[in-house]
Formats: C-alpha cells, sequence, structure tokens
C-alpha cells in the first residue's frame, strides 16, 4: 500500500519535472512571463510528490513494510529504531531517493527565495534543476526503483549493512554529504541561467550561485570530515583518509568548488577569471555526478561494497548530456563571457588566487587520474593494478603544503599590484612563526621534507591570518575608539565574507595540523595480554582487566576492558575496545575506543581474543592531536556561516568598471605600514 | 605580452604535471594477481609489490597469540601461496573467504602481507548453524552475565 502510493507519488513527479522544464523555455520564448508559475509550480510540486514517497519509504521502513523491495533489502526487526530509519540512504535505491529529495529540496529553496528577481536568470536556473530532477526521477521509476512489490512478503530482512549500523556518525555523514554533494548543483543551475539569459557578464549571478555555492561547500567539508570521523572510529585501522575511491570521490568535487570559491572574487574585483569560474562550477556538478557513478556503480573495487548493475551506463549517458550541453552553451555564448580586465602586478591577491586555484586544479587531476588509472589500465592494456597510496600522497602533498603557505600570503597582499618593499613588509614576520613551528617539528623528531613544511607553513598562514584580525581591530579601535572586543565583532559584522573566509582558514589549518602531527609522530604496538598485563605505547600504558562477552538483541558483542594508566601507575579512566558480531553476517565489525584529549588520542583496538577470555590480543595506537582534526572542520564550517550570512545592505553589486573597492572595505590599507 | 608569459608559463607548468604524474603513475602501480598468476611469474614475482586476491584455504589458518604471527595460505584452485601477515585480526578469518593481501613475496616463497583486506561481497553471508557468534563465545557470554 505505501509502496503502491510512493511508486505513483514518484511516477507523477517525472512527469511534473519534464513538463516543467519544458515550459520555461517556451514560455519566455512566447513572451508569456505568467507561464513561468508553471515552472516554478513544478518545483514545489515535485518537492511535494518526493517528499510524499520519502516519507513513504521511512514509514515502510519503520513499521517493517517488507513487501517494499528495499525494507525487504535492508530492513530488520531487531536493528534499533535510530539505524531503521538511517538505513534510508544505506544502499543504493534509497540513497538515489534520498538524493531526488535533497534536490528537490534545494530546488524549491531557491525558487522561494529568488522568484521576485527579474530576468530570466531564475527561471532558467529552475529548468536546469528540473532537468537534473528529471534524471533522478528516472532512475528511481527505472532501474533503482525501491518500490518495487515483493511476493511472498518475507517475515523479515536481512538489516543494513553491518558497517553502517555500527556508529551513530552513520546518521550525520551521508546527510551531511547529500546536502554538499547535492547542493553543487544549485551553483551549477545558475551557471547555466546565466549563460542561456545572457546574463554571464554581470556579477549579479555569480554573488547568487557564490552564496549557495558557500552553503555546498560547508556542507561538503563537513561531510568529509564527518566521513574522515567515521572511518576512524569504524575501521579499525586508526587512520582517517586511505585515498580510496570513495573518498576520493568526495574529495574531488570540494577542489574545485574551494577553487571556485576563491576565483569567484576575482571575477567580482578584477573582472577576470569569468569563464574559468563558470567551468569550475560546470566542473563541481559534473565531479559530484561522476562521484556518484564511481560509487553506485561498482565500476572501482573499494572497502565501500556497493551494486553492480545497468545504472551506471545511466549515469555515464547523464554525464555526457551535460558535459555536451555545457559545453555547446559556453562554446556558442563566449563572446558574452569574455574577460576584459587584465592581471594585476606580480605582488597582489589575484597572483595568489591565481596559484591558488592552479594548486587546486593539479591536485583534482591528480586525484582523478589516480582513481580512473585502474580503470584506463584494465581497458587498455589488459592488466588489473591498483594505485598505491604512495602515488597521491607523493603527487599531492607538496601542493597541498604549497597551498597552506599560500593561505597566509593571499591576505595578507592587497589587490591590484604592491611595490615590492611593501610585500616584504607585509610578507616577512609571519616567517618568524614558520621558523618556530619548523624547529618543534624537527625537535620533536619530524625528519620528511614535506612534514617539516606543512608545521612550518600552518604556523606561517596561522600568524598571516590572524595578523589581518588584529590590524582591522587596531585600524578599529584608533578610528572609533572601539574596545578589543566590540572592534572584533563590528570587523567581523563589517565585512563578513572576507573575515568568514579567514575564519574558514583558520579552521583549514587545524585540520592541517592535526593531520600532519598524527600522521608524523603516530606510535603503535599490538600485544596478547592477559589479565593484569600492560602495555605501554609513547608513554601511555594500559592495563587489560578483562574479556567479556554480552548479547544484543542485533548482535553479539565481545569486548575486552581496559584500565588506563597514569603516573605512579593510577588508573586515570578505563576503555573498552569491543568486536561486534551481527546475526546476518559471518565477519566481526571491528569497534575501537578513543580516548581524546587536547594532545591527541589514545586509539585501542581489539585484534583478538581466546574464546573463553583468558587472553585477548589488542592493538595501542597513540596519535597526537586527531581531536584538532575534527575541531577544525567545526571551524571551517563557522567561517562559512560567517561568509554566507554578509548582509545584504552594505553595498550592491559594484558595475564591473568600478571594480576597484572603496577604502573602508580593506581596513588592512588603512591599518597596515605601523 | 603578460598575457602570453602567463599562457606559456601555464603550458610549460600543465607539461611538467603531466610528465611528473604519469611517471608517478608507472612507479607506483601495483599489480592484482591471483596466486597462479603470481607463482607463473617465476622469479620475476619475488620482491614486487603485488596485490594477490584469491580465497583463505580451508584448515591453513594458524594464528600464534604471543608472536603475533598470522599464517594462511590464498588459493585460486589452481595455485596456493602461503601468506605471513603479522597484525591481521584472525577472528575475521573464515575458511574459504575471499581475501586481498597486499605484500610481496619474500625469498622464502612466503608472501609477506603488508596489509590485509577482506573481499566485501555485496550478498551478506549469514553464519552456519553453530558458528553464530552467541554459540561460540557462549562460555564467554555466561561467564560475564554472572558477576
Amino acid at each position: 500500500m505505501i509502496g503502491l502510493i510512493a511508486h505513483n507519488a514518484l511516477l507523477v513527479s517525472v512527469a511534473t519535472v519534464v513538463f516543467g522544464a519544458v515550459i520555461t523555455p517556451i514560455a519566455i520564448r512566447v513572451g508569456r512571463r505568467e507561464w513561468l508559475q508553471l515552472t516554478y509550480g513544478a518545483v514545489y510540486t515535485n518537492f511535494l510528490l518526493v517528499s510524499i514517497a520519502t516519507v513513504g519509504m521511512v514509514v515502510a521502513l519503520v513499521v517493517h513494510d517488507f513487501s517494499v523491495s528495499y525494507v525487504a533489502a535492508v530492513g530488520s526487526r531487531s536493528t534499533p529504531l535510530l539505524f531503521t530509519i538511517i538505513s534510508l540512504w544505506g544502499a543504493l535505491e534509497g540513497s538515489i531517493l534520498f538524493w531526488a529529495w535533497v534536490l528537490a529540496l534545494y530546488a524549491a529553496a531557491v525558487v522561494w527565495l529568488h522568484h521576485r528577481r527579474p530576468g530570466n536568470l531564475v527561471p532558467y536556473a529552475a529548468m536546469t534543476m528540473l532537468a537534473v530532477a528529471a534524471f533522478f526521477g528516472i532512475l528511481l521509476v527505472g532501474p533503482a526503483d525501491p518500490f518495487v512489490p515483493v511476493f511472498p512478503v518475507p517475515a523479515d530482512g536481512p538489516g543494513p549493512n553491518t558497517l553502517l549500523q555500527n556508529h551513530i556518525l552513520m546518521a550525520v555523514h551521508p546527510p551531511l554529504l547529500y546536502l554538499g554533494y547535492v547542493g553543487m548543483t544549485v551553483p551549477f543551475a545558475f551557471a547555466v541561467g546565466a549563460i542561456v539569459s545572457r546574463e554571464a557578464n554581470s556579477n549579479d549571478w555569480a554573488i547568487l550561485s557564490r552564496r549557495w555555492m558557500l552553503a555546498a561547500w560547508a556542507f561538503l567539508s563537513a561531510a568529509i570530515i564527518a566521513g574522515m570521523w567515521w572511518s576512524y572510529e569504524v575501521l579499525g585501522w586508526g587512520g582517517y583518509w586511505a585515498w580510496d575511491p570513495v573518498e576520493n570521490a568526495s574529495f574531488l568535487p570540494w577542489l574545485t568548488a574551494t577553487a571556485y570559491l576563491h576565483s569567484v572574487m576575482v571575477q567580482e574585483r578584477r573582472n577576470m577569471l569569468r569563464l574559468w569560474t563558470l567551468n569550475l562550477c560546470v566542473a563541481t556538478f559534473v565531479l559530484t555526478i561522476f562521484g556518484t557513478f564511481l560509487t553506485r556503480s561498482g565500476i572501482l573495487s573499494s572497502v565501500h561494497a556497493f551494486t553492480t548493475g545497468s545504472i551506471g551506463y545511466f549515469f555515464l549517458a547523464f554525464i555526457a548530456i551535460v558535459l555536451v550541453s555545457t559545453l555547446v552553451l559556453v562554446a556558442g555564448n563566449s563572446e558574452h563571457i569574455r574577460t576584459r580586465a587584465n592581471l594585476g602586478g606580480a605582488a597582489s591577491r589575484e597572483t595568489v588566487f591565481l596559484l591558488n586555484n592552479l594548486f587546486l586544479t593539479a591536485v583534482m587531476l591528480t586525484v582523478l587520474v589516480g582513481t580512473l588509472y585502474p580503470l584506463i589500465a584494465e581497458a587498455m592494456r589488459g592488466v588489473k593494478v591498483s594505485v598505491g597510496e604512495p602515488f597521491f600522497n607523493r603527487m599531492a602533498i607538496p601542493a597541498m603544503v604549497a597551498l597552506i603557505f599560500l593561505m597566509g600570503v593571499g591576505p595578507a597582499l592587497p589587490w591590484g599590484s604592491t611595490t615590492w618593499t611593501e610585500a616584504r613588509k607585509r610578507l616577512l614576520p609571519p616567517l618568524i612563526a614558520a621558523a618556530v613551528m619548523g624547529a618543534i617539528a624537527i625537535f620533536a623528531g619530524a625528519r620528511g621534507v614535506y612534514s617539516i613544511l606543512a608545521f612550518a607553513f600552518v604556523g606561517y598562514a596561522a600568524v598571516g591570518n590572524l595578523r589581518e584580525y588584529w590590524i582591522g581591530m587596531r585600524a578599529r579601535r584608533r578610528a572609533h575608539g572601539e574596545g578589543w572586543g566590540t572592534a572584533l565583532v563590528r570587523l567581523i559584522g563589517g565585512n563578513r565574507r572576507r573575515y568568514g573566509g579567514y575564519v574558514a582558514h583558520i579552521g583549514m589549518l587545524f585540520v592541517a595540523l592535526g593531520v600532519a602531527a598524527s600522521s608524523t609522530f603516530r606510535s603503535e604496538r599490538e600485544a596478547t595480554l592477559v589479565p593484569g598485563e600492560t602495555l605501554t605505547v609513547a608513554g601511555q600504558t594500559v592495563r587489560l582487566k578483562s574479556v567479556w562477552g554480552r548479547e544484543e538483541p542485533q548482535r553479539s558483542v565481545v569486548g575486552a576492558t581496559m584500565d588506563v594508566l597514569g603516573r605512579d601507575s593510577a588508573v586515570i579512566g578505563t576503555i573498552h575496545p569491543r568486536m561486534n558480531f551481527y546475526r546476518v553476517s559471518d565477519e566481526p565489525v571491528p569497534t575501537p575506543d578513543v580516548r581524546s584529549s587536547i594532545k591527541g588520542d589514545l586509539y585501542v583496538n581489539l585484534m583478538a581474543f581466546e574464546s573463553n577470555g583468558a587472553n585477548a590480543t589488542v592493538k595501542v595506537i597513540v596519535e597526537p592531536l586527531v581531536p584538532w582534526i575534527w575541531f577544525g572542520g567545526l571551524v571551517i564550517l563557522l567561517g562559512a556561516v560567517i561568509g554566507m550570512f554578509h548582509g545584504g545592505r552594505r553595498r550592491p553589486a559594484p558595475p564591473p568598471a568600478a571594480a576597484e573597492q572603496p577604502a573602508t572595505e580593506e581596513p588592512v590599507l588603512t591599518g597596515a605600514g605601523a | 605580452m603578460k598575457r602570453a608569459w602567463v599562457l606559456g608559463g601555464g603550458a610549460v607548468i600543465l607539461g611538467v604535471f603531466a610528465w611528473l604524474l604519469f611517471g608517478g603513475l608507472e612507479k607506483n602501480m601495483v599489480f592484482f594477481l591471483t596466486p597462479r598468476e603470481l607463482l607463473a611469474k617465476g622469479t620475476e614475482g619475488v620482491g614486487v609489490p603485488v596485490r594477490l586476491g584469491g580465497q583463505v584455504k580451508p584448515g591453513s589458518v594458524k594464528w600464534d597469540a604471543q608472536a603475533l604471527d598470522l599464517r594462511f595460505t590464498v588459493t585460486d584452485g589452481g595455485g596456493e601461496i602461503p601468506v605471513r601477515a603479522t597484525g591481521a585480526p584472525p577472528q575475521m578469518f573464515r575458511d574459504g573467504m575471499g581475501v586481498i593481501v597486499e605484500g610481496r613475496v619474500g625469498t622464502g616463497g612466503v608472501f609477506e602481507a603488508s596489509n590485509l583486506m577482506v573481499k566485501h561481497s555485496n550478498e551478506y553471508r549469514a553464519p552456519k548453524p553453530g558458528e553464530e557468534a552467541h554459540e561460540k563465545y557462549k562460555t564467554l557470554i555466561q561467564q560475564s552475565a554472572t558477576p
């Protein structure tokens, strides 16, 4: 019953979005703007219909309606309620449904917020989103139909993938990822809308799309960090990034989106890189679809097991359609998307942004080629190969270290051009911090060049960004006689985009520091202990107390209870690494336990045990500064939120000719030099 | 003029980048082989990093808890290779399961695995009767229940 209603809702939604997408250009061509209400109506109706289907699926999961194929595949009566609900995105069909719902939500929000805007930009953007919605709608009534009736109705199901029901982060990471991934559709839709409506030359669309891109970017950043955290907490190897195809798939659009967020500023301020920025929008969207294709078609082997089936061909066809149609659009309108301004001086902020885009693109191409190379090698040479972590590390880490350095250079340089003396005055002070950080790293035992450079550049960029606050606050204090706190609040409030960006930079530096420290100074040991025995790793001691077993409705749990010993062998805490045996799978799911402090993590994984509890084999890893990565993720999010809600009252978009900013926009110019 | 410099510089950077990229790929490529394919390579296959894929030969898993030494044999029906893995979780092992081990063949003909991946199939394989965790670890669970 639920299945029938939901399936029909999806069928009607496909018809609705196709109609809405087709009527839009007709309405504009024949000059009947009132028909555009049909476009917007289609967007809202689609949201309603897909919501019915999605809510229907959640209800079917919760009431264990095993006559619905998806519920029969991932549901189980013994799974706890929370994991039953989140199994909505635990397998292929459900995740496509969730994707379609998020897309419908975004489209409705865009139309709701911008439908009053004059011109054809918003109608064409709505049309683009409807066309994308049509693709996902077709998947849902065709190859990825989650509502196929099952007969005879089974009494119970196997439950969700055991890896996915083992940790609470599965309730956090996938929704964030979809909000980020699907959100990239909005700036793409604005890009297409801008070309079709011949508005690509105004900065208006860039301002609209920038805000949506920033929102999607914030979600994607948070999703990637949450995914790293999940991998760290669940997979039991004490790492958070392995250049797995699925990780790469989420990283690729993040790189182009980050490049976009920087190049769009150059476009607004200097009227340059127009075509490039547009292409970054398109590339980001294509990479999200491509990433979904990689992870959902089963074409690459990965630690995440996913389905094979005909769905891959649908994605390939869709990617081809998107690429060809945007190429035709951009090529056919290239005279409207010309860049007029010229490059500024060599020592200027736009030079740094150019380098930033260059490195981000280089990392993106590296990851893309490395991820696809196994496919290329198999097709061209008939050999099965994999590209190991050393490739990604050797190629991507130097560029990422360079990006950290640029993070300290860019904010210190003004737009346009500056003299070398002036540049030197701004760029030299943070070098002291770089030297200090580099020295600390060497003293602590770091020997790798890039590892030492990473620490040094984190110091450089941290001072470079904090100095901007310092200079701005000091200028406000002088000019308005404000206290430090008021000065900080008004400084950020006065130019949220700029200072939000610096907050995000600081967040990135936390992440970089956590990654550099935990990968450089990681120590691990493994041992088989009998109760009472201790194991010491990097000065941290644990003592096995007992090995135990427990029955839970959906699984059996075997765990070890261990005391964490401080100085004088006093017990300062306990830690419980476990192994979960789910009913449906003959493989246990490792469940490491982590004790975090500001200094870093003590990570204990139960590797093996004697079935009478006589001993347990544990792996103990000491990883400095890992929690800083998760904290950095929060700071990035904060920066994005600050940047997103920049006040509209401050100024309308300056006309391209007047792109030079008034002095009040740049407190640095007034405050620097002292 | 400036533009020409930028474009020229860009082309050079792109060229160097492509050269580095494909050089790096060739150097870090790891072949995926079955035991039969690896054995066919003879001495050529010794010391080279490979990913070895196959099934765990039934009855071949031996775990020494004190030395943390795990040994098993990977087979593909046509060939067998003994594998030594340190730091692998033996509770994960089931006879006949698919595994991919990353490492290289040592001089003694034993494959030294540095990384071990269980081949996840999309289909669940429920444990056989008597092999369920609550049966296998019954004593442990009962011991823990009575404090």
